[in-house]
């Protein structure tokens, strides 16, 4: 009986070290394959700066978008029961398990120029801000939505009673108490906006300094200049390990949400 | 002094609350939990959608086509776990409703010092007394408190049931107060009434529910003793009861079929011997329990709580376990009708304890 235990740990030891390292390892290789050096000095190349650009700018739009449409959206789900709340919330996870490349084609069918609402957005950079608007906006509503939910109805009712009508309710009491799981949720969709690839190539195309991101360049560079891709991989591991950093701090501060007292409050 | 009106049906989950209230000085609700009293302060506040009509004096708030927003109601509600801004300070907390009267409040209630802490760094004492002041920051026609003292601890409780007493006079508000706790709603309000399943049971004040239960259930919750029993036979002004114990007890009080016999733990004696006296109601039995409460004791015998000075419980050597006697006059008693049942009650006029 003990050897067994012995060897089942063993096996679990060694299942547990090569699966840590699958995952590590290709995050490693990027930096490992080519000096530092190297690396920030292929950053100064015209693909690199061209990508950056149309990235941070469709990003920065796209996430405006996501946090104007989404918070209201969010607070409503959470703050009302009306008929086909749940149909809604479906709705709204609905693009996180879309395959990308039907996202993309679904855009195309609706915003194309023979689309449903015939516009000539496709392929222009306003389609790369709405393919990411579009893949990355759940990763915001539902913890938007999970946030809003944890305020503790009272204070809003008590706010209420205060003589606050439900704006300054909303923007004194609700998204104060809120903020930490709307920074963190953000933080989710920017990352993903950051990575988004399928939906983007097909509604948007791959045009350098227009529709072409950091993803897209990547994609576009390998076969040319890994080094040049590598550069831009690098630079995309870092802002995503800010980002998950960020996300962790965020989570682990969070506000007391409830204020009662405790049955067995300390006295004066 | 202003009067709070209240007329309404609120359906619940299990039952539909219907309450009709007028609230001039300090009212307090008291029933068991899930009884709809804290629905009656949202509906109030304007936090719970009813129908019915709701005023102050002649501003209607709702009613005759009319459903005014929680915060166009001049309410300063005071919720059980006080609801604080966690993300306030307590200055900002108690300037949230109306920033004239802070510093006056903050002093006022002994906050002052608190000004710029968080809520979560607060004792419960001090958090209601924030809780308090933010309400009253508004200023408020009317004060709704939901469970003033529940939150607290035995110790502190002792203490702000005293502030909250002198501060309830001071202002001269309409309050309505809800309370699980019948001795809270009686040493803090003029009128109480007992709520059961969304029902109003009695309105009375405290003296009017202890000498005359409309009901077992109020007799209950003014922590009187409560017999089940049918009546046996009228004779010569007193009425004998046959306890479902089999035992038989008399009162003086006159009614049929079940009842409730209801004596106050102060009117039952204790002793180590058969008192022989035919005025009197005896229960033999061990003693269950001894608790002290303040300067004296509670005894439990049997079916019965006696409520015994120290020193008598001291002379009789009282302890878990013992065979006593526990007594109490027929004229002690009152009979009040078994719930469902329509015996007749007839109240025999008696002092208020």
């Amino acid at each position: 009986m003990k050897r067994r235990d012995l060897v089942v740990g063993v096996l679990a030891a060694v299942a547990a070290v090569v699966a840590l390292a699958f995952l590590v390892l290709p995050v490693a290789a990027i930096f490992l394959r080519v000096p530092p050096g190297q690396l920030v000095h292929q950053l100064s190349s015209g693909v690199v700066t061209d990508a950056l650009i149309v990235t941070a700018k469709t990003s920065l739009i796209a996430q405006a978008l996501v946090l104007l449409f989404g918070t209201p959206l969010a607070y409503l789900l959470a703050s009302r029961r009306f008929r086909g709340r749940a149909l809604a919330i479906t709705l709204v996870e609905l693009p996180l398990v879309l395959p990308p490349a039907v996202a993309g084609l679904g855009l195309l069918a609706a915003f194309g120029r023979v689309g449903l609402l015939s516009t000539s957005i496709a392929f222009t950079q306003a389609a790369v801000v709405l393919a990411v608007a579009f893949v990355s906006s759940p990763l915001y509503i539902l913890p938007a939505m999970a946030a809003f939910e944890a305020v503790d109805p009272d204070v809003v009712a008590a706010s209420r009673t205060l003589g606050a009508g439900p704006a300054k309710t909303f923007f004194r009491v609700v998204l104060p108490l809120a903020r930490g799981g709307l920074a963190g949720g953000e933080a989710l969709a920017f990352a993903r906006g950051l990575g988004e690839f399928g939906a983007t190539i097909m509604f948007a195309g791959s045009l350098q300094g227009v529709t072409q991101t950091l993803s897209l360049a990547i994609y576009e560079e390998f076969s040319v200049d890994f080094d040049t891709a590598l550069a831009m991989g690098a630079l995309l591991v870092v802002v995503s390990v800010v980002l998950l950093v960020f996300l962790k701090l965020v989570l682990s501060w969070q506000p007391s949400r409830r204020t009662s007292g405790s049955l067995f409050a300390r006295s004066t | 002094m202003a009067t709070l009106s209240a007329d309404f049906r609120l359906p619940l989950r299990s039952f539909d609350l219907r309450l009709a209230l007028e609230v001039e000085r300090t009212v307090a609700l008291v029933g068991p939990s899930g009884a709809g009293k804290s629905s009656v302060l949202r509906t109030i506040a304007g936090l719970v959608r009813a129908n019915g009509r709701i005023a102050l004096d002649d501003e209607v708030w709702l009613g005759s086509g009319i459903d005014r927003r929680p915060d166009e109601r001049r309410v300063g509600l005071v919720f059980q776990e006080y609801a604080l801004f966690p993300h306030l300070s307590v200055r900002g907390n108690v300037g949230y409703g109306g920033k004239e009267r802070v510093d006056e409040l903050l002093e006022r209630f002994r906050i002052g010092h608190l000004a710029d802490a968080k809520p979560r760094e607060l004792s419960g004492g001090e958090r209601q007394r924030v809780a308090l002041a933010r309400a009253l920051a508004r200023d408020p026609g009317v004060l709704l408190l939901d469970e003033p003292l529940a939150a607290l601890d035995a110790h502190t409780k002792a203490a702000v049931r005293g502030e909250l007493q002198e501060l309830l006079i001071e202002l001269g508000l309409p309050t309505l107060m809800v309370t699980h706790d019948y001795e809270d709603a009686a040493a803090l309000a003029e009128i109480v009434g007992v709520l059961v399943d969304g029902e109003l049971r009695q309105l009375g004040t405290p003296r009017e529910l202890v000498s005359q239960p409309a009901d077992p259930f109020v007799a209950s919750f003014t922590g009187a003793n409560l017999l089940h029993g049918a009546v046996e036979l009228h004779d010569d002004g007193v009425t004998r009861v046959r306890l479902a114990s089999g035992e038989v007890v008399y009162s003086t009080d006159r009614a049929d079929g079940e009842v409730g016999v209801v004596v106050h733990p102060w009117d039952v004696s204790i002793g180590r011997v058969h008192a022989d006296d035919s005025a009197m109601n005896l229960v033999q039995g061990e003693v269950a329990s001894i608790a002290p409460v303040g300067n004296r004791v509670r005894v439990r015998v049997g079916p019965l709580t006696a409520e015994v000075t120290e020193s008598s419980a001291e002379r009789l050597e009282l302890a878990i376990g013992s065979r006593v006697y526990a007594s109490f006059k027929a004229t002690a008693t009152r009979l009040v009708p078994l719930g469902g049942q329509h015996a007749s009650v007839r109240s025999s006029p008696h002092p208020p304890s």
